[in-house]
């Protein structure tokens, strides 16, 4: 019965518990359970919530008995990435500088998550504020693949990723300013969205890179991401920069096929370097969105290649003037000094790790006297491009349909000493954040080595209805089984 | 473009960044290996292209100006490393000439 419940999908346990064959509370205790027996191998958790999550669980129960109004996810078990702020509850961004740090306020995504009645068990690990594509820089260790503890799950939503993998939860809530909830969506086999820019509100959710940034949904099927999506997007007084129009209906279109849809086989990420596994699930996709009537043809995206060497100025600069808040002064850590400056400063040597220091000192360089023109605003300019060859491309198609990462889930250690090689990662998934645009995360089966493979879709602004109609037609096509086995899969791990 | 160990320094100093001399050599070979990698951008951008700082055009967002109530300062001060009489706690800013 427990091993039933944790299989089971957002969808389904709305249902079983609508129909009172299972409690909220059991509901939940099953994935504290599942939690407990898997997270000594996978640490995809920095913090997990039983006791709240139980009383929670309790609430609703207690609220469906006596016929009181419940919200859309009521009871559904949620792993929340430990960037959104939630009121008295440690919120460390995977940061020593702000390990102890109890946020005074609920970001919205987290008022929203509670309004619908998620049931958040636990805040998830990542990379150390976003910055990463492995959740190796994360101050309090790495999260392990569920599929094959020996590799990283990507980043930097890969505690996020993992526990939704690895049957911890149904729902996941990732964030993505390059790629962070796609890639590692498609390394641990399960969906993963970047909505729209402004589509979902910022506020609470600590800034990497303000024009960037996105939080978004993660799950192992389409329609439990559509579903989980539809309950935190929408405008937000408290966020001036979340779309004023209402969010699109998510899940009216979902199951009506894509017959005649014209899908864009992006040409240069064809002829790029990717691994031939990667390749492979690319082409299982092509042929299913073929065999279901789409018309695929390929399309060009001539400055997409450019793409991270523009992201890579931008992302670091916005992220070098929102880290200056740490300074030691209103929260977190403090390293006393003679002086304010020399305790900011040393604050901040103590308290960031190297990718947070190395991201910072390229945003401030990128950014000083002398190199604006040659850095940051040359970089503008190519996110100029990149958004006119997308909508080149919408011309002619209504999405389009690449790898979402040159290659499947590679062995912790392998890319943290080569920066730039860790960066690359990014490449496919980035054009997406410079265009404010939505991208989804599709698994398309596994390669040679067992290792899930991700394809990703791309729509134009406001597209996620598209996006999701899309991958739902897909996912029933590829009939991709999200269970990780394999000698070092967390489903060797005994309850 | 090769960053010297100076340039490493001052901006380490504008970031407010303390680094250890072992930082900053590491630091100056990532940086300029990364700059390098990013001066791609000067191939294409050019001149008569607008640069993009937000996806969408954004106007000044207004909202209606009505007195509500803030955070207790209590609460501003909980997460503080130190604080005194409602007030964070600094080291001396303003030195006194002798």
């Amino acid at each position: 019965m427990t091993a039933a419940l944790t299989r089971a999908t957002a969808v389904e346990l709305l249902a079983a518990m609508g129909a009172g064959e299972v409690a909220a509370v059991e509901v939940v205790r099953a994935h504290l359970e599942r939690i407990a027996a898997t997270e000594e191998r996978l640490h995809a958790f920095l913090r997990v919530l039983d006791e709240p999550a139980l009383a929670h669980a309790a609430d609703v129960d207690r609220r469906r008995a006596a016929g009181e109004p419940l919200g859309a996810l009521a009871g559904v078990p949620l792993a929340l990435k430990d960037i959104l702020c939630t009121a008295g509850v440690p919120t460390t961004c995977g940061s020593r500088i702000l390990e102890g740090y109890r946020p005074p306020y609920d970001a919205t995504v987290v008022a929203r998550l509670r309004a619908a009645d998620a049931v958040v068990v636990g805040k998830t690990n990542l990379d150390e504020f976003a910055m990463g594509s492995s959740t190796e820089n994360s101050a309090f260790g790495p999260t392990r693949n569920p599929w094959d503890t020996s590799r990283v799950p990507g980043g930097s939503s890969g505690g996020s990723a993992a526990a939704v993998a690895a049957f911890d939860a149904p729902l996941g809530i990732g964030t993505d300013t390059g790629g962070s909830i796609r890639q590692p969506a498609a390394l641990c086999g399960v969906v993963g969205l970047k909505p729209t820019y402004g589509l979902v509100s910022r506020y609470g959710l600590v800034a990497f890179a303000s024009s960037l940034d996105q939080v978004g949904p993660m799950a192992r099927t389409v329609t439990d991401a559509a579903l989980l999506l539809g309950a935190v997007a929408g405008p937000d007084p408290m966020d001036s920069t979340s779309l004023q129009e209402p969010a699109p209906d998510l899940l009216g279109d979902l199951d009506r096929g894509v017959d005649g849809l014209r899908v864009g086989l992006v040409a240069e990420e064809i002829e790029d370097g990717m691994a031939p596994g990667v390749r492979a699930g690319l082409a299982r996709a092509v042929e299913a969105l073929e065999r279901l009537g789409a018309k695929v043809a390929d399309v060009r995206l001539p400055h997409a290649g450019y793409g991270i060497a523009a992201y890579y100025l931008i992302a670091p600069s916005e992220a070098s003037s929102n880290l200056s808040r740490y300074d030691g002064v209103r929260y977190g850590l403090r390293v006393d000094g003679a002086t304010t400056e020399e305790m900011t400063a040393r604050t901040r040597d103590a308290g960031f790790g190297d990718e947070v220091k190395r991201r910072v000192m390229i945003g401030t360089h990128a950014l000083s006297a002398g190199y604006y023109d040659a850095y940051y605003a040359q970089a503008q300019r190519v996110r100029t491009l990149i958004m006119r060859d997308f909508a080149a491309a919408y011309e002619s198609c209504d999405v389009l349909l690449g790898p979402t990462s040159p290659g499947t889930a590679f062995p912790l250690g392998a890319k943290i000493d080569d920066p730039l090689a860790m960066y690359l990662n990014d490449v496919y998934t980035v054009p997406s954040n410079l265009a404010g645009a939505p991208a989804l995360s599709l698994p398309a089966g596994l390669d040679d080595g067992g290792l899930p493979v991700g394809v990703q879709l791309m729509a134009p602004a406001l597209g996620e209805p598209t996006l999701l109609r899309v991958a739902r037609a897909l996912e029933a096509e590829l009939a991709f089984d999200p269970t990780p086995r394999g000698a070092r899969s967390s489903e060797e791990v005994r309850a | 473009m090769a960053l010297s160990s100076e340039q490493v320094r001052h901006v380490a100093a504008l970031a407010r960044l303390a680094l250890t001399d072992d930082e900053v050599e590491a630091l100056r070979e990532e940086l300029s290996q990364i700059l390098a990698y990013a001066e791609q951008v000067g191939e294409v951008a050019t001149d008569d292209v607008p640069p993009t700082s937000h996806p969408f055009p954004l106007a000044n967002v207004l909202r209606a100006d009505d007195p509500r109530p803030s955070l207790p300062v209590t609460d501003a001060l909980a997460g503080a490393p130190r604080a005194e009489r409602d007030r964070f706690h600094v080291p001396r800013i303003v030195v006194e000439q002798p």
